[in-house]
């Protein structure tokens, strides 16, 4: 054995590993304790915004009302399939159909730059009309009790969905890279169900945003 | 020629960037180790200069506000930079996989980037320093902590940072005890440590994000002013509060929980006696766990919260004393009728009995709702976090240092040395804190630069221990740097201890075990196997 603690056999087994199902095993449940970190850190902001509903129950359904349903429908819609399309291109990967598998991939990325596209109108649209976070707002449609607060969570959760779905757009596309030059097999491809699992997770978190934002009242 | 050091995970590789890029989770302890007792140094001089400040009324030393700065900057240095990564970090890396028989842990490039992730969260923190200070306390309490001047940015960032490093280690030893670990080696066989770590890794991974999200809004509040902490524009700075102690009463059970752990050892090995009640000790680590997230309330008792809320979390708290008493009970009943033996590592532990014991009770004080209505943010509050922080985790810590030192470098400190600082630790660390007991009880408010002159002879008295403490670590730190390189060669197993990581070569070589770990006995076996003790 050569005293170099990196990589010291050939192929995906990683030195410290006995065997590959092991491996497996164990970056899966790596990936299910990180996405368990991730709902609690959205976990503040959702605590934050029902103590805040909940004492200004009147603004928070007339400020709603300036959330653009359709967009954010669109998008629900845009990041479902997108969810599906990474599942599906995993399912190729366990076929063995590489080609397949990369045309999904990179559909799955389309669909996470399209909603990206659409949040920029949303934000910008918004930021036009002075319907900012906190000390920056100066809008002065919506009746009710401190407005500014809705639209700072609403940009705080929104932001913070936002950089995920980019960190997912960075991860995504490594595995496309890596996918294309033929790094998985049927036997071997934990990385891509591990991207696959946190780019679930994202579209999770957007399943309870877009409700609890676009949809009261 | 000694061989064994050539082979070692200290010589091979050599160089520095053998070092730097190192995916042996035993280098990685060792760098940790290095990290933290930095952190440890700037924290102490810090405190050091707030006791000096102390010793008399009035200005002593310096301004009120350097000195607001400098009691800021030790809690939140000792805190998120010394204690919480202290043993799981170092002795944790160190040890979890020797004493599972793995070869690594799960994700060892993960772990080289959680060193990364602290030492560039360190360095945020400790840029802070120099950007203006930190003046608001390690709680950063809103709304002060969004109207302070000082560079409380940088500093939150750094904590901030600082968590991911946190999680990253907590995932990483999860993973590692359910998947790494010996054919055969099964839950009730693990040695508590691992109990006590695995434990600590729930609440690291369960907290910290709620720390995250906390620090990203107080970053928010002071950058775009959202609002929501500021009153004036119908935010709340209690719900600051309850998001803040979310995260922060459960750490201290990162902090200490591992500490246990190591205790759980150390009592065993050193009365050469299985260890009473194992499954009790195991599950009240976990039930610690359970427990710390139901208590945070009882930070506010004075804040405002409703007092049906109030009334639930003391309740709550009390709970906490349940698994706590165990543990002490089944330690107290392990070293009766035991051969004790009393090395440095044994006074250590013996130590955190004695002195976590008189922490924990004086929480139950602190728990009761009328009694905290008097004490709160005083003195009172001080010594008792420092009796189970100090007291308790730092003296775990130096006890598992003591006792595995040798497993690190291949050799051994000075033990009479050893001794005598480990005395004055002892006396120095009393003498400082246990006058903040009548202190506060006698209504002096933490924090405060300035007070009356009915306080002066216990706040004297509490400096000059702190200048003894002081002195102990540094004769710790020679003797310890010394061992390093003129000790005498430890053996394999100096203890006669029964955990695997005693089974291997000292040092150990980089693959952890030369040949296949065998399960010949359990962890505490000393009633049914003999084991010598190998010392040459």
């Amino acid at each position: 054995m050569t005293a170099d603690h990196a990589h010291d056999r050939p192929g995906p087994l990683a030195h410290h590993f006995t065997e590959l199902e092991q491996q497996s095993d164990s970056v899966k449940m790596g990936m299910w304790i990180f996405l368990l970190t991730e709902i609690l850190l959205f976990g503040g902001l959702f605590v934050a915004y029902t103590v805040f509903r909940a004492w200004n129950e009147e603004m928070f359904i007339n400020a709603h009302k300036f959330l653009d349903i359709y967009l954010g429908t669109i998008n629900t819609i845009v990041l479902i399939s997108s969810s599906a399309t990474v599942a599906l291109a995993i399912r190729a990967v366990q076929i063995g159909d590489r080609r397949k598998a990369v045309i999904l991939l990179t559909a799955t990325l389309a669909l996470a730059v399209v909603f990206l596209v659409v949040k920029y109108f949303e934000y910008s649209h918004k930021f036009h009309l002075g319907q900012l976070p906190g000390k920056y707002y100066t809008f002065t449609g919506v009746e009710g009790s401190n407005p500014h607060i809705f639209f700072g969570i609403y940009f705080a959760t929104t932001g913070l969905h936002g950089l995920h779905v980019l960190g997912g757009i960075i991860v995504l596309g490594w595995m496309l890279f890596r996918t294309a030059r033929g790094d998985f097999s049927p036997e071997y491809h934990t990385p891509l169900e591990a991207a696959g699992l946190y780019w679930h997770l994202v579209d999770m978190i957007w399943i309870y945003l877009f409700p609890l934002l676009y949809l009261i009242g | 020629m000694d061989t064994t050091f050539e082979r070692s995970y200290l010589k091979t590789p050599k160089g520095l960037a053998s070092w730097l890029f190192t995916l042996d989770h035993k280098r990685i302890g060792l760098l940790y180790l290095f990290g933290i007792m930095g952190a440890f140094l700037i924290g102490g001089v810090f405190a050091l200069l707030v006791r000096l400040e102390l010793f008399g009324p009035d200005k002593t030393l310096m301004d009120a506000d350097t000195y607001n700065q400098f009691f800021t900057l030790h809690g939140a240095i000792m805190i998120f930079m010394f204690i919480i990564p202290s043993i799981p970090a170092t002795l944790g890396n160190f040890l979890l996989p020797q004493m599972i028989g793995a070869r690594d842990v799960a994700f060892p490039r993960l772990n080289l980037l959680s060193w990364y992730v602290y030492i560039f969260g360190s360095v945020f923190a400790v840029y802070s320093i120099a950007a203006g200070g930190v003046d608001t306390g390690w709680t950063f309490y809103t709304p002060y902590s969004t109207e302070s001047t000082g560079a409380v940015i940088s500093m939150t960032l750094g904590i901030f940072i600082l968590g991911f490093s946190s999680i990253f280690t907590g995932l990483n030893f999860i993973v590692t005890i359910h998947k790494m670990r010996l054919p055969g080696l099964t839950w009730y066989k693990l040695p508590l440590f691992v109990w006590g770590l695995y434990a600590t890794a729930i609440i690291q991974v369960l907290a910290t994000p709620v720390l995250g999200i906390t620090l990203l809004l107080l970053i928010m509040e002071r950058t775009f002013g959202i609002g929501i902490f500021d009153p004036a524009m119908g935010g709340d700075p209690v719900l600051y509060q309850h998001f803040f102690w979310f995260y922060s009463h459960p750490a201290v059970y990162i902090m200490i929980l591992p500490g246990m752990g190591i205790i759980s050892e150390l009592i065993a090995v050193f009365s050469h006696r299985r260890i009473f009640g194992y499954k009790a000790i195991a599950y009240s680590s976990l039930a610690i766990a359970f427990v710390s997230f139901l208590v945070w309330g009882h930070h506010m008792f004075t804040s405002g919260q409703s007092e049906l809320a109030a009334t639930i979390f003391s309740f709550l708290t009390f709970l906490v004393g349940i698994p706590s008493g165990i543990k002490v009970f089944n330690w107290l009943a392990t070293l009766y009728k035991g051969k004790i033996t009393l090395d440095t590592p044994m006074l250590y532990a013996l130590s955190f009995l004695f002195l976590f014991t008189i922490g924990g009770l004086t929480g139950v004080f602190l728990g009761a709702l009328a009694v905290d209505v008097h004490l709160h943010d005083t003195y009172f509050v001080v010594a008792h976090f420092h009796y189970v922080m100090m007291g308790g985790t730092v003296m775990a810590f130096l006890g598992g240092l003591h006792y595995w030192w040798s497993k690190m470098w291949g050799r051994h400190y000075s033990e009479r040395w050893a001794k005598i600082t480990c005395a004055l630790i002892f006396i120095g660390f009393n003498v400082t804190f246990f006058s903040q007991f009548f202190l506060g009880a006698k209504g002096m408010p933490r924090r405060y630069y300035n007070y009356l002159d009915q306080f002066q002879p216990l706040h004297a008295f509490s400096s000059v221990g702190s200048l003894i403490l002081g002195a102990g670590f540094v004769v710790m730190a020679v003797y310890l740097i010394f061992s390093i390189f003129k000790g005498r060669r430890a053996g394999t197993n100096p203890w006669g201890a029964m955990t695997l990581e005693w089974t291997n070569p000292t040092p150990p070589p980089p693959e952890n075990f030369t040949e296949p770990p065998r399960l010949e006995y359990g962890p505490y076996d000393y009633d049914r196997v003999a084991v010598e003790r190998t010392d040459t």
